[in-house]
Formats: structure tokens, sequence, C-alpha cells
């Protein structure tokens, strides 16, 4: 039986992921959540409470979603947290339910991103005075990225990984790209991804250098999407249907972590903490351990990034991240799939879709509903995402046992 | 041409009036975490009180990348790296030195160098710091 704060997603849903160009993120996100109560049989109607995130647009989407799909003076909470933006949305309607104020919360993420181009970096143009003027908190006479370092995502995360190979040995270029090449060949088989062609490691290596050693298809792909979730207790999904509790899927760890001061994290961003704490309280929340997963889908941003995170997330032994992936352990048909979905790399990286979509992922594989990608009897899955600055969320899925 | 000096740092953390050019940080006295902006607190310990300390000239390379694909304005190719320098981590590119991975490697011993960066009107000329092979 149920808890009454047991957290349970009633329904989900992912917009396919691409370049949408005749909808904007108001059709993207009205979408979305049409899916998600559509999915999760009830209306706006029963929604306690709405949590919103989109970073590119121009301010307060859960209001203009709320034009188009229901307004019923509900709480609507705009959320903005990098990356884990809609990894945050769901966190914040959980917390509400979880408080006991609602029993039912939305929550949705949606970003049109194609074409935008690299992001991160850059920043103020180059003075065109004529006196060099010391600014900002560098007290720097003109922009540092380039000059000191990079800012760039495809650059930052390279040393993310860079850094994990100088610590423990054993990356390569080759190796980085043989990560790539996995998640471009999971993709084949994901119909919603953006991307859904195999790769060879030829391809991927002698594909344009965008930092080295991130080729292209070695970097998230951007592109427009966007995913909802509606989330419940225990107690009112006692009193639904059978057939909404049969396919609603158990939240057994939702966590949210940011990055703790240690040296050097101010220097370069240390995405490696902050996920292992976040998942070692996961673990714990949920009474799992990793070896219980069935399947994980994490925050490949970039190839690079995808290796430090088996280590963090504890899938191999620490330091051993190189010899996990040399296994094949991570490949769909190994012991541990790693982004079945395709990953950031070829299902794409709409920013603030992407917290949701991943758990979006991992609840068609648990409620046995993932068509040809389906990881056979799986029945619990991890869904991790990290905002660069930093945020990092979590969650672990479990199948109903009704 | 004025009276005034000619060159000014590219960052407030590089001196360039005091012996050899070097970095400094501001540190912190309750805890000893050292940081290049400016502060309003300790975000280790929350203290508020910092002194002035000196970073080595000398260091390894922590991590690097060759940044080819770079924002509009940002000259490529152009390697940037993390630097261990005597156990605290400077950001800065790794220059005079081929921007190739035959030439970079994790671990490569490095020193502070500057450059010119450009010229204003007043003959003043910017200078800013990388890291070159040791």
């Amino acid at each position: 039986m149920s808890r009454s704060d047991d957290i349970w997603i009633l329904g989900i849903h992912m917009t396919k992921f691409g370049k949408h160009f005749d909808k904007d993120v108001v059709d993207l996100g009205s979408e979305a959540i049409m899916g998600a109560l559509a999915d999760a049989g009830v209306t706006m109607a029963d929604i306690g409470i709405l949590a919103a995130g989109n970073l590119m647009g121009r301010g307060g989407i859960a209001q203009q979603l709320q034009k188009q799909v229901g307004q019923t003076g509900i709480p609507a909470y705009n959320v903005s947290n990098a990356c884990a933006t809609g990894a945050t949305a769901l966190r914040t309607a959980i917390m509400a339910v979880k408080a006991g104020e609602v029993d039912m919360g939305l929550a949705v993420g949606v970003e049109k991103l194609a074409g935008v181009g690299l992001l991160g970096g850059g920043g103020t143009a180059k003075s065109d005075g004529n006196e060099w003027e010391p600014s900002g908190r560098y007290g720097a006479v003109g922009p540092v990225d380039g000059r000191i370092g990079t800012e760039a995502m495809p650059g930052v995360f390279a040393q993310v990984g860079m850094e994990y190979g100088h610590k423990y040995g054993g990356t390569s270029f080759e190796l980085f790209a043989k990560i790539s090449e996995k998640n471009h060949s999971h993709s084949t088989l994901n119909p919603l991804a953006a991307y859904s062609k195999a790769m060879s490691l030829e391809q991927i290596m002698g594909d344009i250098m965008i930092a080295y050693p991130n080729t292209r298809p070695m970097c998230s792909a951007n592109c427009d999407g966007a995913a909802a979730a509606v989330v419940t207790n225990g107690e009112k999904l006692k009193t639904l249907s059978l057939e909404q509790q049969r396919r609603a899927i158990k939240v057994t760890a939702s966590v949210l972590t940011t990055d703790p001061y240690e040296e050097a994290c101010q220097v370069l961003p240390n995405v490696n903490t902050l996920t292992r704490n976040a998942a070692k309280q996961a673990y714990e929340q949920a009474g799992v351990g990793p070896s219980d997963l069935d399947l994980v889908e994490l925050h490949d941003c970039f190839a690079t990034a995808e290796l430090v995170h088996y280590d963090n997330l504890m899938l191999c032994e620490e330091g051993g991240a190189v010899d996990f992936f040399e296994s094949g352990a991570p490949w769909r048909t190994g012991s541990m799939p790693v982004n079945v979905s395709g990953g950031l790399q070829s299902k794409g990286h709409p920013i603030s879709a992407t917290g949701i979509a991943n758990i979006w992922e991992v609840a068609q594989h648990v409620r046995g509903e993932c068509g040809d990608r389906q990881i056979d009897d799986a029945k619990i899955g991890l869904a991790h995402v990290i905002g660069l600055g930093s945020a990092c969320g979590i969650h672990i899925l479990e199948k109903s046992a009704v | 041409m004025t009276d005034t000096a000619t060159q000014i740092p590219f960052v407030d953390y590089l001196v360039l009036d005091d012996g050899e050019p070097h970095l400094i940080a501001h540190e912190c006295t309750g805890c000893g975490a050292r940081y290049f902006d400016r502060r309003n607190a300790c975000a280790g310990c929350f203290g508020t009180d910092f002194t002035t300390a000196e970073i080595a000239t000398n260091g390894e390379v922590r991590s690097f990348t060759i940044v080819t694909f770079a924002a509009p304005g940002v000259d490529v190719p152009f390697v940037a790296s993390v630097v261990d320098c005597g156990g605290t981590s400077v950001r800065g590119n790794i220059i005079n030195c081929p921007p190739d991975p035959e030439h970079v490697t994790l671990g490569m011993p490095v020193r502070l160098a500057t450059y010119v960066v450009g010229t204003d009107d007043h003959g003043v000329e910017a200078v800013n710091y990388g890291f070159e092979p040791a």
C-alpha cells in the first residue's frame, strides 16, 4: 500500500525533439502539458501547482502556457536552473505535493534552440573605447573568454573529461569518441530523437573539431522540444482508477544539489562532487544501490562528460570509468545500459526540457512501453541532469507494484 | 606619452610592477581558500577577512582543451587549461607552444609568461598572462 508521502508520476510526455519551425515555445510547452495530462487521465482542473522552465525566452513561461491550456488560478513557479531547469521544475512540483499543499502538481520544461549555435562564452564585446578600463570581478580590461581559458561549454566539459584522464589515466580522443559512437548507435531506435543515425568511430573522429577532444557529434545537439509530467501522492493515487495506478511510476528518490566549495571549483566548474552527493542521497532515499538499476539516463552534454558521470553515479569503482566503458557495460546490450535514448548527443538538448525528458525515457522503460528500444524487464531506473554553475538533479523511478 | 604607467595588467590579479610578473589571490584568513575574483565572503567558511597570497609561477597542466570553434570575437585556435600552481588551481591559456595534443599534454610542467594584448590611444599596453612549457 502507498504511504501518503509517496510520490508518483501519474502522466508524462515528451515531444519530438528536433527543428519545429512551425511551433513556438508556447505550442511546444502546451503539447507537452496536454500530452502529460492525457497520459495521467486528468485535466488542468485537477492540478494544484504548475512549475515551468524556459531559459531562452522572454520570461513568464508558466503563465503563457496557462493562457493556452487552462487558467485555473493555481500558483505557478517560473524556475531557472541552467540545464537542470526541467528537473528543478519537477522537484518544485514534487515538494509542493510532498508538503501536502496540493495533491497533484504539473511540471514542464520547453526550449527553442535549433540554430542558436555555441552556448556560453563570448560575453561583452571587446570595448572599442580608446582607453583600457578595468571592470568586472576580475578587474579585466577586455573579455577573458579565449584569453584566460574558455567559457564556452564544449571546452569547459572537454576539460572536465581531460581532468579525469589526468587523475586516473586511460582516456584518449578515441575513447571519448567511442562513447559518442554508443549514443549515436542507441539513437537509431528512438523516433523522438533529433538525430537518429548511427555514426562510425571514423566519422565521429573525422568530424569538425569543436574543442579537443570533442568533435561536433560529441557535443549535445541544440534543438527544440518540451517535456511535462504530472505528479501526485500515494493517497490520491489510491482514489484513481486501476489503470491509472498500474501505469503510475513511483518516484523513489528526488534530489537536487549544488556544488559545495572545494579547491579549484571556481576555476573549472566541478560537476563531480555535486553529482556524487546527489547520487548518494538518491540511493539512500530509494533504498537501492547502483547494481539495482536496470538503466540510467545521464547528462552526456558532451562525450567527455558522460565518462566522469559513470564514476560520479557510482556505476563503477572510483577511478574505473574507462574500464567500465571498455567492458561494454553501458551499451544497451550491456550490464548497465546508459543513455539508451541516444543521449543529449543525438536525442538533443532543448535545455529546459532535458531534465524531464530524461525522466520520460526511464518512465517508459519501467512501464514497459518503450517499443523497439525497451530494456527487457526494466523495473528501476535513474535519471541525472547537470546544470552548469552548478545544479544536479537525480530522480530514481520504480515500476508500479499494482 | 604620459607620465603614468605604460603597462596595465589585463586582470587585476596579475602583478607587473613588483619583481617578476606573478599572480596574486585573495586568501581567506579563516580557511586558506584562494580566490581570483573580488570577494564578498568566503564560499568555504563564510569568513570575510582576506589577505593577499602570491601564487607560484611554476605549475603542472591539470587539464586542457584545444578550442577550435568559439564565440564571435574569440580568436582560435587556443589552448585553455587549468594549471596546478603549487596546490592552487589557476585558469589560463597555454602559450608559446603549438596548439595540438602532441605538444600540449596532461601533467606537462609550465611556467607563467606574459604577452601584450594591445595598446590604447595613450600608448598603454595591456599585458595578459598565460603558461608556457617549462
